[in-house]
């Protein structure tokens, strides 16, 4: 016989924690504000004068796109539980899918066709996952390995086949009708032109938005907004996001949550393929094999730089996006003076930490500063081979240094079989 | 032997005051009777409490009433209606709400979107919802902020939100699992003042609990269930705490251990002083101090939560943030890490054995090496000896008496009484000077059971200090030498297991009394 | 059939299921392409000649390497998806101290191969180091470092490379003669040679078999693989594993591009292969991450590659449609794996419930293995 007891407890009593600051509306225009300042300053103190230039600014907005669709995609499956590294497969799926329909019926086929696409290759990764039950790290690299050989074997099926195409690229293709403003353009290059701290790169920014704007920019814009009103807005997105944080929860209240899950990667497989679509549509004029060059991967960073939020995410690929087409442009020179802003930033978290208490973090921090520091004085220019890593390399760091503060949904990656409640 | 009773509370109240009534349920299992013949009236606005001990069927009960499983034979009337419920749905519309010992939220969702998921269509989840939890919060005084992340919420706060959500679906019959066993002091006082003023609005709850203190403080009425059968309803105000657990446990007295005692001397374990606070500061264990001897056991005895699980892992080095001093045959423990602990002569039957104790995917022989892979027979010279291993299983399968083909069996494919066996024999194999037994009987059948007692008291012949974890009076008494009681992390009184009887043991674990 | 018997056969069927489904999906896809499916079995399926088997011996060889790193790392429950990284990294390190020639003759070549294990270990010890300290996925952090290394890599070839006259090819310094591992000769001419590096491979994989099979650590290794609770209360160190892992997966991962560059480029230069990380996973997977099964797992990828290579002119099919077929096979392997693991697991059950109700006489009631109390 036994004692009066108690059945135990089979988890530990979640305490309390302190909650996130919640950010107020309209942040993202004070973030963007705070940068052009900090790039005018930059401009000013070292003398790179293509940091913030209406050209770069343009390039960047469309190098941005396919990273911000990618990471939306992203973060629909993630939301509900299932990572998806597949996200570079399914892009190249959606390359394949937009040129293709693009070449025979016209540019928004293509689009529609890229979308198609690339919800094929997060059908294959639903299955897997949802279905089988498979761990979502292999199915995703799976997906990746079909993905490259299908679209290879179909383009040799195809494009081989087209005149102006080879087993490599596909022949030209039409592009997406743009916006142009043109007299607002002509106004605000002027101001560009006069080299006025701050007000000349507020014009070279607002001149980027009025001049060869592409549909698709804007759609890629309109989607992520879409994704939040529909994620934290709808009871849909409420069951889907449930999946993603509780789907024990979500079960024992009635929530289908093997559907949720299902539907969020098809979304998310379709979310890529746009990218890969607007990279053969916008970003260039054909398909070309290796054309999205991991920026699947990318967008995966920049979901995880965004902690899992629309806003987030936003900021994130304009970061990744921006620092890819300096790379591109003057890189050697506009990184360099990036260089000593980082340095700043570096010095100024090291305080920061070690005031928290953080000695150690504080004392790397305050080291890597000083080093990245002395970097930009020793050289002139960073090399186009360092350029290039600067997503990856920012990635790295700020996973290694803001892990804890990041906040991914709490089953995510988990595999989740029915009736797993209670 | 069992004597049960039929319920001889008052009289059949008028059936218009009857919120659940519960007659004749039975539910059997593969080889166990979890019901048999449960007669219970809860009369409306009332709260009625459930006692029993572990594994008298109160889980089973709850899960029919909420239409997780049908009952073999008995009826349901809810408010006078029979009725046949299928799934918690079907409980739900007919306005049952369960609240689980184990909360289903969602961390990082707010408690209105905790609240309304899954319930969507009835207030929508934005400003009508809103209103309605505000609502409720107000009418049934369960305070709650509905734009509030759950993970910043306290686990009084987040029990209210688990409530709100049955309030929300409708629900006139509340039942609470466990309730308290999360709950600070303070926290208790706030639930009951909830309860009370649910039941003000005409709710009825289903109220299950071990504590017999708080039962008896906020029950209008309580029901014992004894071996899956009811017992008695009695009300509170006629019955102390002792008669319950009397009622509870049944008037018979576990015989102690007749064996002369092989207590000497020689103090192989000393524990002074040992403390541990939890990440936000609260004392899991408090100036915990002890002294084991030579063919002594020692018996923790404590509802279950109360520190035992984190003292096991202190003395194993499985725990950070540990002050105090441990030593084992005058070696400082303290700052040795696991291994070198268990080299030092530590051999430890865990709690959970599935997560502990084995590795499952693996075959007996392999985890005969588990937690022993740096001595013979199961290694040599930085290798793996399979062959020594394999033979030494045989040799364990023997003498234990596992229940298995052959050593290259999965261990996976073992009964659970033939797994906690096995895991005896190895941690006794390795000749250890102190055996750390955590719930060694537990899940287990009786043939194993009692295998396991002889083992331990065997080891207790042979000179090893004993340190036993039990919630099974049974098996404390029977083979203790000395048993302390831990509560609330400190240790609150010190038995002798020839002279105590199970209502002052109770009562000391459940702080219900002064310690005999 | 005895336990280890019924393992055997279970195992091993789970490969040949996978695969059987793999050419059916393939076969699939070619119909619905309009391909000739017949044509294009036809030509993937014959035994190749001499020279077609010599390249399928030697790629077989390099994915076997890759496939053993990857395989420690699944051993843990960590996912090393930079072996791509870390053997081009370790690659062009070797090259380049190969090239400076300090040491002579075969010195030289120990000490390069000695480099490669070194500077791969590092490379992946990163991702190890994150996850064991700040709890960063290896999954990310490996995707990152790959392409790190791509740009380093890039950069620091262009600051060591010797430009050969004629040729736009960035290439380190070539090893000198006495350095090079010579290639064993299976037939008539050059073409039909095969790596000599296969013997220190072959090692590679005896090594890896001991290591995890036969020694302490690799009990501990495994241990922490299939519970890290258990191992832990066993007495390992969970962090130190995770880091020591990483370290080992990486240190294999280095020798991947040693055959090419000590038997048969003699240079790393700027064309140097990638890709053969992700290969490795699946090599890996459908391996089981046995030993022996990830040898067979890479002829079989290797022969794939090398039969299919004349589809396009013989066919007029894409080679790649052999690609679909290994990304395919990934995920048969993984979903076959497991219906047949579920299966296994009754069977056993139902065996040992078997053997036990025969050996014992008629239990007291209300005792016996199969009736346990249940404690709510």
């Amino acid at each position: 016989m036994t004692a009066p007891s108690m059945v135990p407890e089979a988890h530990a009593i979640p305490a309390a924690k302190a909650g996130p600051r919640r950010l107020s509306r309209w942040w993202i225009v004070a973030v963007l504000v705070g940068v052009l300042l900090i790039l005018s300053l930059l401009e000013v103190i070292t003398g790179a004068d293509d940091i913030a230039s209406s050209g770069t600014i343009a390039a960047t907005m469309i190098a941005i796109v396919p990273i911000m669709l990618a990471a939306l995609g992203g973060l629909w499956s993630e939301r509900a539980g299932i990572v998806n590294i597949g996200l570079e497969g399914m892009m190249i799926l959606g390359t394949f899918g937009g040129a293709y329909f693009a070449y025979h019926y016209g540019p928004w086929v293509g689009v529609a066709g890229a979308m198609l696409m690339g919800a094929l290759g997060g059908l294959i990764h639903a299955t897997a996952t949802v279905v089988f039950g498979v761990d979502h790290i292999i199915s995703g690299v799976a997906v990746n390995i079909i993905a490259l050989g299908a679209v290879q074997y179909l383009a040799s099926l195809t494009f081989a086949n087209y005149p102006g195409g080879g087993t490599t690229q596909s022949p030209k293709l039409d592009d997406v009708q743009t916006i142009t403003i043109g007299p607002l353009r002509d106004a605000l290059k002027d101001v560009e032109d006069k080299d006025v701290f701050f007000v000349s790169e507020l014009a070279a920014m607002l001149g980027a938005m009025v001049w060869n704007l592409s549909l698709l920019v804007v759609l890629a814009f309109l989607l992520v907004g879409v994704t939040y009103y529909v994620l934290w807005k709808t009871s849909f997105g409420l069951r889907l996001r449930s999946c993603g944080e509780s789907p024990v929860a979500a079960e024992s209240l009635g929530v289908r949550v093997l559907r949720y899950k299902f539907i969020a990667v098809l979304v998310s497989g379709g979310l890529a393929g746009l990218a890969g679509g607007v990279l053969v549509l916008v970003a260039s004029s054909n398909y070309r094999d290796g054309q999205t060059g991991g920026r699947g991967y990318i967008g995966l960073a920049a979901m995880i730089f965004g902690n899992w939020r629309p806003g987030g995410l936003i900021a994130g690929s304009g970061l990744f996006g921006y620092t890819e087409t300096l790379g591109l442009r003057r890189g050697g020179e506009s990184v360099h003076a990036l260089l000593l802003a980082v340095a700043l930033l570096g010095v100024a978290l090291a305080v920061w930490q070690v005031r928290n208490g953080a000695r150690i973090t504080g004392a790397v921090m305050a080291g890597a500063g000083i080093a990245i520091g002395a970097l930009y004085f020793a050289i002139e220019e960073v090399p186009g081979d360092f350029t290039r890593m600067t997503p990856y390399v920012t990635t790295l760091l700020v996973l290694a240094f803001a892990s804890q503060r990041l906040r991914m949904p709490a089953a995510d990656g988990m595999i989740y079989r029915k009736g797993s409640a209670g | 032997m069992v004597t049960s009773t039929a319920s001889t509370a008052s009289p059949d109240a008028p059936p218009g005051e009857i919120a659940v009534r519960l007659r004749g349920i039975g539910k059997r299992f593969p080889g166990v009777i979890a019901n048999d013949d449960i007669n219970i009236d809860v009369r409306r606005g009332t709260i009625h409490a459930l006692v029993g001990e572990n594994g008298a069927g109160k889980s089973t009960l709850m899960k029919i009433l909420y239409g997780v499983q049908p009952p073999d034979s008995g009826t349901i009337e809810i408010d006078g209606e029979p009725v046949s419920l299928h799934s918690p749905a079907d409980a739900i519309s007919h306005g049952v709400g369960m609240v689980f010992q184990h909360f289903m939220l969602a961390d990082n969702l707010t408690v209105l979107e905790n609240v309304v998921l899954g319930a969507e269509r009835r207030h929508g989840i934005g400003a009508a919802a809103r209103r309605e939890i505000e609502r409720l919060s107000e009418s049934y005084g369960v305070d709650v902020e509905p734009d509030r992340l759950v993970e910043t919420m306290g686990v009084g706060a987040r029990q209210r939100v688990e409530i709100l959500k049955v309030l929300y679906r409708g629900a006139r019959i509340v039942i609470l699992d466990e309730p308290t066993a999360v709950l600070v002091p303070h926290e208790v006082d706030e639930l009951f003042d909830n309860l009370r003023e649910l039941k003000a609005e005409g709710i009825s709850i289903i109220f299950i609990s071990h504590k017999l203190d708080e039962v008896l403080a906020v029950a209008d009425e309580i029901t014992v269930i004894r071996r899956g059968t009811t017992v008695d309803t009695v009300n509170p105000e006629d019955v102390t705490a002792r008669q319950l657990a009397e009622l509870m446990v049944g008037s018979e007295l576990p015989s102690p251990s007749t064996e002369t005692s092989t207590v000497t001397d020689d103090v192989l374990l000393s524990i002074r002083d040992l403390g541990l606070d939890s990440a936000d500061g609260r004392p899991l264990l408090e100036g915990i101090g002890f002294e084991i001897h030579r063919g002594e056991v020692l018996g923790i005895a404590g509802v279950e939560g109360n520190g035992q699980e984190e003292l096991v892992e202190a003395i194993m080095g499985m725990r950070h943030g540990i002050h105090g001093t441990i030593r084992l045959g005058g070696r400082d423990l303290s700052s040795m890490s696991t291994r070198d602990r268990r080299a030092s002569g530590v051999g430890y039957i865990p709690a959970d054995r599935h997560r502990h104790g084995l590795l499952l995917e693996a075959p007996l022989w392999e985890n005969r090496v588990l937690g022993h892979q740096f001595r013979p027979p199961s290694a040599k010279h930085g290798l793996i000896d399979k062959p020594g291993a394999r033979q030494d299983t045989r040799r364990i399968i023997e003498e234990y008496d596992v229940r298995t083909p052959g050593p290259d069996v999965l261990a996976s494919a073992l009964s659970g009484g033939n797994q906690q066996k096995f895991i005896v024999g190895r941690e006794m194999s390795s000749e250890p000077i102190l055996l750390i037994a955590s719930h060694p009987t537990r899940g287990v059948d009786v043939g194993a059971q009692a295998a396991i007692w002889d083992h331990i008291k065997r080891a207790r012949r042979e000179g090893l200090a004993v340190l036993l974890i039990s919630a099974d009076l049974d098996e404390l008494i029977g083979l203790s030498d000395t048993i302390e009681v831990i509560l609330r992390g400190r240790l609150v009184g010190t038995f002798d297991p020839a002279k105590v009887t199970p209502e002052e043991l109770g009562s000391a674990m459940t702080g219900a009394g002064a310690a005999a | 059939m005895s336990p280890r018997v019924t393992r055997l056969v279970l195992g091993a069927s789970v490969p040949v299921l996978a695969l059987v489904a793999a050419f059916a999906i393939t076969s699939l896809v070619l119909i619905l392409a309009g391909d000739p499916v017949g044509d294009v079995w036809s030509q993937i399926l014959t035994w190749p000649e001499r020279r077609n088997l010599s390249n399928i011996i030697d790629n077989a060889t390099v994915l076997y390497l890759s496939g053993l790193a990857v395989a420690i790392g699944f051993k843990m429950n960590l996912f090393n998806i930079g072996v791509d990284g870390q053997y081009r990294v370790a690659a062009f390190a070797a090259a380049v101290v190969a090239g400076e020639a300090w040491l002579p003759g075969y010195l030289n070549t120990v000490l390069a191969i000695l480099v490669a294990i070194a500077v791969g270990a590092v490379w992946a010890g990163i991702a190890g180091a994150l996850r064991a300290t700040r709890g960063v996925s290896e999954v990310i952090s490996t995707i990152m470092l790959n392409a790190i290394a791509t740009g380093l890599v890039a950069y620091l070839l262009r600051k060591a490379a010797v430009r050969e006259e004629g040729s736009n090819a960035l290439n380190t310094k070539t090893i000198p003669e006495g350095s090079r591992i010579p290639n064993i000769s299976i037939g008539e001419g050059a073409a039909t040679e095969i790596y000599g590096f296969i013997f220190i491979a072959a090692a590679a994989g005896f090594g890896y078999w001991f290591l995890l099979n036969k020694t302490r650590f690799g009990f501990d290794l495994r241990a922490t693989g299939r519970s890290a609770t258990a191992a832990v209360a066993s007495g390992i160190n969970e962090k130190k594993m995770i880091i020591v892992a990483m370290l080992i997966s990486g240190g294999a991962a280095g020798l991947v591009g040693l055959p090419i560059i000590l038997g048969d480029s003699y240079h790393y230069g700027s064309t140097f292969q990638s890709g053969l990380g992700f290969a490795g996973i699946a090599i890996a997977l459908l391996g089981r991450n046995h030993p022996i099964g990830i040898a067979f797992g890479a002829l079989l990828f290797a022969f794939l590659d090398e039969q299919s290579n004349p589809l396009q002119i013989l066919v007029g099919v894409s080679p790649d449609i052999v690609a679909i077929t290994q990304g395919v096979i990934v995920l048969t392997v993984v979903i076959t794996y497991e219906l047949v693991r579920r299966y296994g697991v009754r069977l056993e059950q139902r065996r040992v419930a078997q053997v036990l109700a025969d050996e014992s006489v008629a239990p007291p009631p209300g005792s016996g293995p199969e009736h346990e109390e249940v404690k709510s």
